[in-house]
Formats: C-alpha cells, sequence, structure tokens
C-alpha cells in the first residue's frame, strides 16, 4: 500500500472509530434543519422554495464545525510533525487529509440532505438532483475548510475563526449549489450552467487548495 | 524595495514625506469635492443625488486596490521574504475594511433615491459585501496569531486566496444582469461618462488614493513602532527574570 493511500486509510478509520465524530455531524445537521420552520413558520410552499437554500447552508456550517478536526487531532500529538517530515509532500498530505474530511463529513451530509429536504417539502423529483448537486459541491466545501483549518492550527476559538475567514469562500459555492437546484424546481433555465460551474469551482479547489494549505501549515508548525 | 527593508531608513523616509502628502491630500481634496458639488453639473436623470457618486466611487476604486496592496505585500512575504512587507500588510487592512465600509454605506444612501431600496443582493454589492467580510477575516486572523512573523505569513496566505475576489468584482457587472451600472469608466470602448463628470471623479479619485498612501505610511510607521515597543517590553521582562532569579 502506498503512504498515500495508507494514510487515508488511516485518516478514515480514525474518523469512524471516534466516539460518535460522524453521528455528531448528521446529528447537527439535523438538528439545524429541523429548528427551521420553528423560526420561519411551518407554510409548507414557503418552506419548499428555500428548501435548497436551506440545506446548502445547513450544511456548510456541519462543514466547517468539523473542519478543525483535519488536522487538529494530529496536530496535538506530534504526529503532524512525523508526517511533515515523511515522504509525502506536503500539498499531498493536506489533499489526502482533505479528502478523507469529504469522505467522511462531506459525503454523508449529502446523503442525508435528501431526507431532510422531507422535512422541508422539497419536491420529490428534485432530490436526485440534489444529491448530485452536493456531491459536486462537497469537495469544494472539505478543501477550502482545509485552508482555514490549517490557518487557524491551534490557535483559541479557533472554530468561530475558522467559519469567519471561509464562509466568504463558500459564497460562489453555495450560490452555484442553491440555483442548480432551484433552476430544476422554479425557474425555467436548465441546471447544468450551475451545475458544470460548482463542478469547475469544486475541481479547482482539489487542485489549488492543498497548496495554500500546506504553505499555511509550514507557517503553523515553524 | 530593497533599501527601505531597514525599518530606521523607512521612518525617516515617511518622516520627510508625511508634511508634503498632507498637504496634497488636502490640495487635492480640497479642489475635488469644491469640483464635485459647486463645478459639476446636476445629472439629467438623478439630480443633486449623482454627487454622492464622487465619494462612492473612489472609495469602491480603493477599497479593491487595497485588497491588491495586501496581495502584492503578501507576495513580498511568502516569496521576498522583504522585511517590511507584513508590516505593510498589516497595516493596510484595517484602511481597506474603512473605504469598503463607505463605498457600502454611500452606496446604500445613494440607492435609497435612485432605485428605492437601500440594499439588493445584485453581483456588485454581495462581492463588495464579500470584500469586507475578507478584510474583517484577515483582521481577526492577524489579531488571533501573537507571534508576529507566524501572523504575517497565515495572513499573506489568506490574502491571495482571497485576491481571487477582485476581478470577480469587476466583471460582476459584466457577466451577471445586475441592477448596479455596468462599468462606465474602465472600458475597452473609453468611458461612457461625461467628461463634465468625469473630471471631478478622477480628482477625487486621486486625492483618496493619496490618501491612502498617507494613512497606510502613518500607519505602517506606528506598527513598526508597536513591534519596538513589544521588543522592549519583553527585553525589560526577560531582565527582570535574570535579575530576580
Amino acid at each position: 500500500m502506498s503512504p498515500a493511500v495508507a494514510l487515508l486509510v488511516r485518516d478514515v478509520k480514525l474518523a469512524w472509530r471516534e466516539g460518535g465524530a460522524i453521528g455528531v455531524v448528521l446529528g447537527f445537521y439535523l438538528v439545524v434543519v429541523a429548528i427551521m420552520p420553528f423560526g420561519l413558520g411551518p407554510d409548507l410552499n414557503l418552506l419548499a422554495r428555500i428548501a435548497p437554500g436551506m440545506l446548502w447552508v445547513a450544511l456548510l456550517l456541519a462543514a466547517l464545525l468539523s473542519a478543525d478536526r483535519i488536522f487538529h487531532n494530529d496536530y496535538e500529538d506530534g504526529t503532524l510533525d512525523v508526517l511533515a517530515t515523511g515522504p509525502l509532500p506536503l500539498p499531498l498530505l493536506a489533499a489526502i487529509k482533505s479528502l478523507a474530511h469529504w469522505l467522511t463529513t462531506g459525503v454523508p451530509l449529502a446523503l442525508m440532505a435528501p431526507v431532510l429536504g422531507l422535512l422541508l417539502n422539497l419536491p420529490l423529483d428534485a432530490m436526485p438532483l440534489l444529491v448530485a448537486t452536493m456531491f459536486a459541491g462537497t469537495p469544494a466545501v472539505s478543501f477550502i475548510a482545509a485552508i482555514g483549518a490549517s490557518l487557524t492550527l491551534g490557535l483559541r476559538r479557533s472554530g468561530l475563526l475558522l467559519a469567519l475567514l471561509v464562509l466568504p469562500l463558500y459564497v460562489p459555492v453555495l450560490i452555484f449549489g442553491v440555483s442548480t437546484v432551484s433552476m430544476n424546481i422554479v425557474g425555467p433555465g436548465s441546471p447544468w450552467p450551475p451545475f458544470l460551474m460548482l463542478t469547475a469551482i469544486s475541481l479547482a479547489s482539489i487542485v489549488l487548495a492543498p497548496l495554500a494549505a500546506a504553505a499555511a501549515l509550514r507557517t503553523a508548525m515553524r | 524595495m530593497i533599501s527601505l527593508a531597514n525599518p530606521t531608513r523607512f521612518l525617516n523616509l515617511v518622516g520627510a514625506v508625511v508634511p508634503w502628502l498632507a498637504a496634497l491630500v488636502v490640495i487635492l481634496l480640497g479642489t475635488g469635492l469644491y469640483l464635485a458639488f459647486f463645478v459639476s453639473p446636476p445629472d439629467y436623470q438623478q439630480g443633486e443625488t449623482v454627487r454622492i457618486m464622487y465619494v462612492h466611487v473612489p472609495a469602491a476604486w480603493l477599497a479593491m486596490g487595497c485588497f491588491l496592496v495586501i496581495a502584492i505585500a503578501a507576495l513580498g512575504t511568502l516569496i521576498w521574504r522583504h522585511p517590511l512587507a507584513d508590516v505593510a500588510a498589516k497595516a493596510a487592512a484595517p484602511i481597506g475594511a474603512c473605504f469598503t465600509f463607505v463605498a457600502l454605506v454611500t452606496g446604500s444612501l445613494w440607492g435609497k433615491p435612485m432605485w428605492g431600496t437601500y440594499w439588493v443582493w445584485d453581483a456588485r454589492l454581495t462581492s463588495m459585501l464579500v470584500l469586507f467580510l475578507l478584510y474583517l477575516g484577515l483582521i481577526a486572523l492577524w489579531q488571533a496569531i501573537e507571534e508576529p512573523g507566524r501572523a504575517g505569513r497565515a495572513a499573506a496566505i489568506l490574502a491571495l486566496v482571497g485576491a481571487i475576489n477582485i476581478p470577480i468584482i469587476k466583471f460582476s457587472v459584466n457577466w451577471w444582469n445586475t441592477l448596479h451600472l455596468p462599468a462606465s469608466v474602465l472600458r475597452v470602448d473609453g468611458p461612457s461618462i461625461d467628461p463634465a463628470l468625469l473630471t471631478p471623479l478622477f480628482v477625487m479619485a486621486a486625492a483618496f488614493a493619496a490618501l491612502f498612501v498617507l494613512l497606510h505610511l502613518l500607519a505602517m510607521r506606528t506598527e513598526i513602532l508597536r513591534r519596538r515597543v513589544r521588543a522592549l517590553q519583553q527585553t525589560q521582562v526577560e531582565h527582570a527574570v535574570l535579575a530576580g532569579a
């Protein structure tokens, strides 16, 4: 097994075995989506119109709250220093950890989204597109979150600072992700243009974000 | 640039330049405001409220330009390790945030009589708001990391990542149908604004640019002195510890 694959398997296993880490993220997603109708009123037409936006925003918050897990545990016990001096280049290390975060946080959230869409009266025929959109967009969410996680490594209140730094960078992902599903439900247009833009943003962030995250890791570990 | 890497030489340069620069700012601002309020004609559609443009547009230009200054300073920190590059970036961030805030507020006040609403979520306004949030994030990151070297490098990375937003703001009014006025000055075909309005606009823009340079130099000087005070305090503490032990 190559070092890169071994690291990926290790991170996924650790996230799976860490007491309820994935479950807490899904539970947070459920709770946030469930309290929305309490704040907005139970009007099903209104909820159906805003369902894509609400599901995306709650997904971003859930992913952000688990983002400092990407590097923090390894930074705390010194594993990150060992990995940084190992055979893997630092950008590849950042990319593998971001990929592990996507597999253990992004994918479960994306799979749970249609279930929560039922709570918000999302039309049933929009659900496959919703899942596809989230699969296309959550890589960008995880990889950009890794930039924030590496910038705020070891700081106090890093969770809030991480959200402040990273949410403005998520605005394009949110815009294109929501408009893909809204185009399908409401508008006359095709959902393909925003979907392809979203995929482009994800692919670009997979390539570029690890470079920024690696640079930030170097500054944090100096 | 290399000769200015010495902080003392830089402080001497700032001390020499600041009085002239302040005089230049006063002259340009005075001329610009006079042209804007008394010489420039009222617009045939908007009447007198068009005069808000003379504050709103230069502030928006400076808000974007300041982020470019921070991005170039970020390159200076990460690539060339220029000693004063992170001082420049740290000093410029609050100034840029203020210019962005002025642009957003004056635009909002202009929007009410012109479009009937204080705010609308169109491309230009949204990306300027995102720029404001990026400035706040930069300032927050600077304050969160105690060690100045690490803070400088981390903020430099964040500035380069956020610099992607600047071309998006510039071209947003061309790419999407927006409520905001499309590009009317920096266009391939040349400006579409009447020259009578263009001259005060450029004078105000020059005044704002000179004001930015003045504030930036003063803020850099303050930051260098602040770091010297911090170093002196650390030395004092170390001496006290050694003497006490």
